[in-house]
């Protein structure tokens, strides 16, 4: 395979320890592929990002403004971007983000910029609201889902035949599971003010969630596909640990969901095994997810692959993802110097590690503030 | 014993072969269903009891086995695999 030399721009480099974004390990995937050369440019939305301070995965690290602030703004702050870094790929990692990216794909051609999106129907199909029908279409279970316009519907739900505990979801992002209307309530009122409307309910499932993330090349084929029982979760019900597996029934599903929309691009299949034994479908999430790096734990560099695709490259035959493979998660902290945070929210980004050919640049705060020198 | 003899004479209780078959089995008594992500441990007659009902399916001869190695009496024996083959089939779903 040749060596992949190209400046990749990742986003969601958020990693909060309870709901993590997955920019980091995408990052952290293509950095420990021998195959990938190039350098990697972190984008978030928060100084705080901690991916934005991982000089170990990122080279250049940039705020980007958050997507409620419109195409104009995101082109604005990624072109200078571009201008200082000459981005070759772009890899979006939020779901948030993805209508916004696909918009604007016509840009990124005339800047040069390459990537691997959903069109904007195919991003549609898989929608939160959608799910019942696109399940129904590939033979999938999904528990009912009700698109909700107001607060008061959480007090009557139990004569439209709802009963808690209940799902509360964002089209985007946010899942709250509660157990009465007041919670209901408090969760619609949260979700609505975050991500707008409409705001979701779906009907609880018992059961163990089982996770598939695959890349898919637009035809219906579904490549490389990884799967994961959640092993312990996060307040947020994110995965802190998990298992690779294998299950034709899950393969299968997943298979005729991405037939369905011939879906372009990584995606993660998000299913919970009913007390009967039944997958059912929860959501389609249209990036990595931020267990990514377990694909590169069972020989699947799942990134590596996006990029091959993106230029072109023959795909090698797969390995068999290896079952029993876990990941379990954890939280460090990375010792952040002043003058690199000021970087950030001053000038809206920094160089983690000097450009090619440009030599190391040290400052002040780097030569005098390590930590091991400051111990008395 | 015949490796391929399949007595099913106890087929309702037993966990099936087939789907015993997918367990990896450590020698260490660890043992994982690559299907659904569980995983257990077994002490040495557990990892026995396991192993043979992987290949075989008669109930009479694992007991006549474990009676020649246990001082137990059949009927123990038998309260004790029923018992361990009704944790087995919940485990891999069966």
């Amino acid at each position: 395979m040749a060596s992949i030399d190209l400046t990749v721009a990742i986003t969601g480099m958020n990693a909060r320890a309870d709901n993590p974004g997955p920019g980091v390990a995408v990052a952290r995937c293509l950095r420990d592929a021998p195959e990938f050369t190039g350098r990697i440019i972190g984008l978030g939305y928060d100084a705080l990002d901690p991916g934005l301070y991982l000089r170990e995965y990122c080279d250049s690290a940039y705020l980007l403004p958050y997507p409620s602030a419109g195409d104009e703004a995101f082109m604005t702050s990624l072109r200078a971007i571009h201008e200082s870094e000459k981005i070759d790929i772009i890899l979006p990692c939020l779901d948030a983000e993805l209508p916004g990216m696909v918009r604007l794909t016509p840009q990124f051609d005339e800047m040069g910029i390459r990537y691997f999106l959903p069109t904007p129907e195919q991003l549609r199909l898989r929608n939160k609201d959608r799910l019942p029908e696109l399940a129904r279409h590939a033979g999938i279970h999904c528990p009912e889902i009700k698109t909700v316009t107001h607060s008061g519907f959480f007090y009557q739900c139990q004569e439209e035949g709802w009963s808690y505990p209940m799902v509360v979801k964002g089209l985007f992002y946010g899942a709250h599971i509660v157990h009465n209307a007041d919670q209901a309530a408090d969760a619609f009122r949260e979700i609505a003010a975050q991500w707008g409307y409409p705001v979701l309910v779906q009907r609880m499932v018992e059961g163990e969630e089982y996770n598939l993330t695959a890349v898919c090349d637009g035809s219906g084929s579904m490549l490389g596909e990884v799967m994961m029982k959640k092993m312990a979760v996060t307040d947020k019900g994110k995965a802190w640990s998990g298992v690779s597996i294998f299950d034709q029934t899950l393969y299968d599903a997943s298979a005729a969901l991405i037939k369905a929309i011939n879906w372009r691009g990584p995606l993660e299949v998000e299913v919970m095994r009913d007390n009967t034994g039944h997958y059912q479908l929860i959501e389609i999430n249209p990036r990595f997810p931020a267990w990514i790096y377990l694909s590169a734990g069972v020989g699947r560099n799942l990134p590596l692959i996006l990029l091959q695709l993106i230029l072109g490259e023959e795909l090698a035959p797969l390995p068999a993802a290896r079952p029993g493979v876990l990941f379990i998660r954890h939280a460090l902290e990375n010792i952040v110097q002043q003058s690199e945070f000021e970087a950030v929210i001053m000038n809206g980004g920094q160089h983690l590690n000097p450009l090619p050919g440009a030599e190391p640049v040290v400052t002040a705060d780097e030569t005098t503030a390590q930590p091991s020198r400051n111990k008395p | 014993m015949d490796e391929h003899k399949q007595h099913d004479n106890h087929g309702a209780v037993l966990p099936s072969a087939q789907a015993l078959r997918r367990l990896a089995i450590s020698e260490s008594g660890f043992v994982f269903d690559p299907m659904s992500g569980h995983h257990f441990t077994v002490n040495e007659t557990g990892l026995e009891i396991l192993r043979y009902l992987q290949k075989y399916q008669d109930l009479d001869e694992l007991l006549a086995l474990l009676g020649q190695e246990y001082s137990a009496g059949t009927r123990e024996l038998e309260r004790d695999v029923l018992e361990f083959a009704g944790m087995l089939r919940k485990f891999v779903g069966d």
